[in-house]
């Protein structure tokens, strides 16, 4: 049976892992390469990587530490923040990226999609879509430029153009639980996940393990995307994962 | 030494990188003369099974099926293993190597597609390739088609349906999941093949 996949999300900053609460308030959480490997011995499914800061700031060191984390994971690796092309794409798959995340570039230029896509397959096109609550109601819009703009866009609708253009998932974060551990936004979550075809990886506000039974049985997501809860040991993923199993979730596990 | 044939076609980084890992000889090439002298060939697969054809076009299709006649290990991963069977639905018209006998097909409209993600073998006895490798072990897939249970199929995963996960006859193997992607249990795969 197919499982649904916990993985672990690194926010990088100039090299270093962060997290933020909203995307504010940065705390230093450790070397990318370590807490990957830390992450797949925990029983991680898969490993995100991601540039905050790439979109305002310098990524040089970026392909760098790509290869690093890549070198000793041999679980799937997805990186994204700051890619706007076809050649930012070629630098990090050739670093050892399985996949790569896509968010404002695609929304500025959804051609990206395809056009990735058609070199490295559907499977390794991420689509991220940062999703912000409209006024209480159960509308949803996309933001960019790490949640700083509105783009205008509704999440959903976006996620369903993204599938057709040939992004292989999606990911989608609630802004609104970003760094809270409030739990997934549910509603969200299923809105996309019963709008498209492929998976949906369900991102922002994982806490404690109601919370991502309910985004796995409520929010009918693929996956659930979490960082400050593991790296900070709040959630070791082998415990989650077994208190999942335990009420008939199916995981890998043991790995 | 092993030859990771490369087809211009998607991301061949995590397959080096693991069998480098395993301490295997490897050879990234798109030259069949490279080929012709490797003691085992690797066919990665991520793409369209379509662009199989610039195997054909290239030459490497002949060098190829001359090492597979002379008894050369031979594994295809994704696309490289339903490039084992006749056809795909994938691609009308485009011929694979016809190994196995079946055409592949895609998954059925109640679950989702692409089939991304870990998912359980049901192994068969006697398979080289999974020595060491128990049923319900987890490995990770990322496919659209797939390729139907065959008397050589030697492990089965179930999702909308039944599906060769793994298929071995001779000196030919092939894997619809991603053993570079697949954790421990993935590189012991790889490392009984680079140990045939």
């Amino acid at each position: 049976m197919l499982t649904k996949r916990i993985i672990a999300c690194l926010d990088v900053n100039a090299g270093r892992v962060v997290k933020g609460v909203q995307f504010q308030q940065l705390r230093d959480a450790g070397d990318p390469a370590e807490l990957a490997a830390a992450h797949s011995q925990a029983g991680a499914d898969e490993v995100v990587l991601l540039d905050i800061s790439a979109t305002h700031e310098k990524r040089a060191t970026l392909v760098d530490t790509i290869r690093r984390t890549a070198r000793q994971l041999f679980i799937p690796f997805t990186v994204g923040g700051g890619i706007r092309s076809l050649d930012d794409a070629n630098a990090v798959f050739d670093a050892g990226a399985d996949k790569i995340s896509i968010n404002s570039a695609a929304l500025a230029d959804p051609s990206l999609i395809t056009l990735i896509a058609e070199r490295y397959g559907s499977q390794a096109v991420v689509v991220a879509i940062d999703a912000k609550c409209i006024n209480g109601e159960a509308r949803f819009e996309a933001y960019v430029n790490g949640g700083r703009t509105p783009a205008g866009r509704d999440a959903v609708a976006w996620a369903q153009e993204a599938e057709e253009r040939g992004a292989g998932e999606i990911l989608l974060t609630s802004m609104d639980r970003d760094g809270t551990g409030a739990g997934f936004d549910c509603e969200l979550t299923c809105a996309c996940s019963e709008a498209v075809r492929i998976p949906v990886i369900a991102s922002g506000g994982g806490g404690d393990t109601q919370s991502f039974v309910d985004v796995f049985q409520r929010g009918k997501a693929d996956a659930a995307l979490a960082a400050s809860i593991f790296h900070f040991g709040l959630h070791r993923i082998a415990e989650l994962k077994q208190e999942l199993q335990s009420v008939g979730i199916p995981v890998r596990w043991p790995c | 030494m092993i030859a990771v044939v490369d087809y211009r076609a998607g991301n061949l980084t995590s397959v080096k990188k693991a069998l480098n890992h395993l301490c295997a000889d490897v050879v990234v090439t798109r030259d069949p003369s490279v080929v012709e002298q490797a003691d085992k060939i690797i066919l990665p697969g991520v793409g369209h099974f379509s662009v199989t054809v610039v195997l054909e076009r290239s030459g490497l299709q002949t060098a190829i099926r001359r090492r597979i006649e002379q008894g050369t290990p031979f594994l295809g991963i994704c696309v490289g293993m339903q490039w084992m069977f006749e056809s795909s639905a994938e691609a009308p018209g485009i011929q694979g190597l016809g190994l196995f006998p079946g055409a592949c097909g895609r998954f059925t409209e109640n679950v989702k597609s692409p089939h991304v993600g870990w998912n359980s073998l049901t192994c068969h006895e006697g398979s080289r390739l999974l020595r060491g490798i128990p049923s319900r072990s987890f490995v990770y897939f990322a496919h659209s088609y797939s390729a139907p249970v065959a008397e050589a199929t030697v492990a089965r995963c179930e999702y909308g349906g039944e599906f060769s996960a793994a298929i071995e006859q001779d000196n030919l193997f092939g894997v619809q999941f991603h053993p570079e992607k697949s954790g421990p249990i993935g590189l012991k795969i790889l490392e009984n093949f680079c140990g045939l």
